[in-house]
């Protein structure tokens, strides 16, 4: 078994849910909470809150950047070509090259960024469960010790059903 | 937000994905008749070489470039709104937001087939992407033509991915409501998705790097595709306010396009329930602003040039004003500013109706500022031996109108294979504001009146 989980009709009883396992000893990164949309303004949704994604974004920038620098100042140096008396490396015009491929590698850093750290795509099964896009809110224990304990906590709860995966 | 309500919602945002009508058919083949007689059209050109359209010298700009310009500052209605009214965390633009984007890409994918359009010979249209090769023929990376490409492509990358990214929920929510092989095709697109804490954070957080990423590449765009005629020493183009201008207009005829959009999408989806009369409402109280920011650069930009009174400008100034054009650029200034501005400003006037009166005169309006800009000045030119007057072709109206009609084709087919409003986003609106504890309330009100870090 990979996973026991309960579908919750409500956040109040899906944080209850989560409280309650954090109480009977289940460790926070056990804990899986799945739902159809963010409840940012639950505390269950704050675990991830610290992300690299910002600096990373802006590494992609500093990327796309070089790439735009080096692009056009290479392209000039071995293809010079004398246009409207401007010098050969022209840097009022290359600035938009830099600019518009600093912007593309900090959407580009992003994107992938947000692929890598939540692990999509992926074929592999996951916890999961379909009444989830019905609204239901899933608080799962992933490869649970304690099977008894943990359903016996869940029951305690407002779950509507438990499940095991 | 009930399971009720969420089930309703997530009912009324399928519905139109699961029950096709045979006027969807009727539309499609209608729409899908007038593209294939466009791309007949093109054929023909390149059959019978780019002569039998209306552009000769020395007006080699007309229709195409008009067009190309056009449907890139209609992309201006998507990305960019949406952009920043995510950023300033509006929550009336929930159900407004996918609707915005999918105009981005489809118009700038349109937008971007005009330069090869244009070319007498496409199929060697890759010879003006800026690489190094043997043929001799340098990258230039000082022309604006080369800007647009890195423009206008860094634009449709990340305006792709702003709409693709939103939409990955979606897909999934699809993958477990949809039976046969829609199923089958949701659960490939939905990549996996779960829905865990870590991914919704992740996918936020993702998309506020993106609108702020997006707001600076909208506006360069518009900005270098007025380069495009700025950076050229023709009278009445070369011109500092263009690039502002430039964007204005954009944003002012996206937002009109939107309108209209929505307003379809309204009534022919049964989405009065989403589509309220307060996003018409907000949309149109930007559009009255657009229109007369719209009005104030067209006056400094006319007002220069009086006051300039060099002779090539004032020749083109008067070909617009009181010449040959006249009459196109007066229903401009009527589709821009004296049609929509009581509409718009008059509260009681407003309305849906209202506001879609409006957004279409400035459709209308918008087409003939690109047409008016690009043609007069290349036939007006310094020299009065080269003046000249054009003349639209067969070949060339063929390919605008169905342009129109691959824009609305592109759009009925998303509509029919994704949710046009985001589901996930709009139950999020129905959460109420976050209750913090005291100690959490105390501590905003204090990082608030801050004064010193």
């Amino acid at each position: 078994m990979n996973a026991i989980y309960g579908l919750y009709s409500d956040p109040n009883s899906a944080q209850n849910a989560v409280d309650e396992l954090r109480k009977a000893g289940v460790a926070d990164r056990a804990i899986t909470v799945v739902a159809s949309q963010p409840y940012e303004e639950y505390e269950f949704s704050h675990r991830y809150q610290q992300t690299w994604i910002f600096w990373i974004a802006a590494g992609g920038g500093v990327l796309g950047l070089g790439i735009g620098l080096a692009l056009a100042y290479i392209t000039e140096v071995f293809w010079p070509i004398v246009t409207g008396g401007m010098p050969i490396v022209a840097w009022w015009p290359n600035v938009i090259i830099m600019f518009e491929l600093t912007m593309l590698g900090a959407i580009l850093a992003t994107v992938l960024s947000l692929f890598i750290t939540t692990g999509l795509p992926t074929v592999e099964s996951r916890v999961y469960d379909a009444e989830v896009s019905n609204g239901k809110i899933l608080v799962a224990v992933e490869k649970p010790k304690n099977v008894a304990m943990i359903e016996a906590t869940l029951r305690d709860t407002n779950v509507d059903t438990i499940k095991r995966n | 937000m009930t399971l009720q309500e969420e089930q309703k919602i997530n009912a009324d945002l399928l519905r139109p994905l699961q029950r096709t009508s045979v006027w969807f058919y009727l539309l499609v083949g209608v729409l899908g008749t007038i593209v294939l007689c466009g791309a007949g059209a093109w054929m023909y050109q390149m059959w019978n070489g780019i002569a039998v359209a209306g552009i000769k010298w020395p007006i080699f700009w007309a229709f195409y470039i008009t067009n190309f310009v056009f449907w890139i500052g209609i992309s201006h209605a998507g990305t960019l709104i949406s952009a920043i009214l995510r950023l300033v965390n509006a929550t009336w633009r929930r159900p407004v937001t996918r609707c915005a984007e999918v105009i981005t890409v489809f118009s700038l994918m349109i937008g971007a087939m005009f330069p090869i359009i244009h070319l007498g010979r496409p199929w060697l249209f890759f010879w003006l992407i800026p690489y190094p090769s043997e043929r001799q023929i340098w990258p230039n990376l000082r022309s604006p033509l080369a800007w647009d490409f890195f423009a206008i492509s860094t634009y449709l990358t990340g305006s792709s991915l702003f709409l693709l990214l939103p939409i990955i929920p979606d897909f999934a929510l699809m993958r477990d409501q949809m039976t046969g092989w829609r199923k089958k095709v949701y659960r490939v697109l939905a990549l996996g998705w779960q829905g865990t804490t870590k991914q919704w954070h992740r996918l936020e957080a993702a998309m506020q790097v993106m609108a702020i990423a997006i707001v600076p590449v909208a506006i360069s765009v518009h900005t270098i595709v007025s380069f495009d005629f700025s950076m050229s020493p023709v009278p009445m183009w070369h011109s500092t306010v263009f690039g502002p201008y430039f964007v204005a207009g954009a944003i002012f005829s996206g937002i009109a396009g939107l309108i209209i959009a929505m307003a379809i999408l309204r009534k022919v989806l049964h989405l009065e329930e989403y589509l309220h009369p307060v996003h018409f409402q907000n949309l149109g109280k930007l559009l009255l602003m657009m229109s007369l920011l719209w009005g104030y650069f067209t006056f400094v930009e006319r007002i220069t040039t009086w006051y300039g009174n060099s002779s090539a400008e004032m020749a083109v100034f008067w070909e617009t004003e009181l010449g040959s054009y006249s009459p196109l650029f007066w229903t401009m200034v009527f589709c821009n500013f004296v049609i929509p501005f009581p509409l718009l400003a008059i509260k009681k006037l407003r309305t849906i109706t209202g506001c879609v009166i409006a957004s279409s005169t400035i459709v209308v309006g918008m087409w003939l500022e690109r047409f008016l800009i690009v043609v007069p000045s290349l036939g007006t030119k310094f020299l009065p031996y080269s003046w000249s007057f054009y003349r639209p072709q067969p070949v060339e109206i063929m390919i605008t109108i169905s342009t129109f009609a691959a824009m609305v084709l592109l759009y009925t087919l998303f509509s029919k294979a994704v949710p046009i409003i985001s589901i996930w986003e709009l139950k999020v609106g129905g959460h109420g504001r976050p209750q913090l504890m005291p100690a959490q309330q105390e501590e905003e009100e204090r990082t608030l009146w801050r004064v010193r870090p």
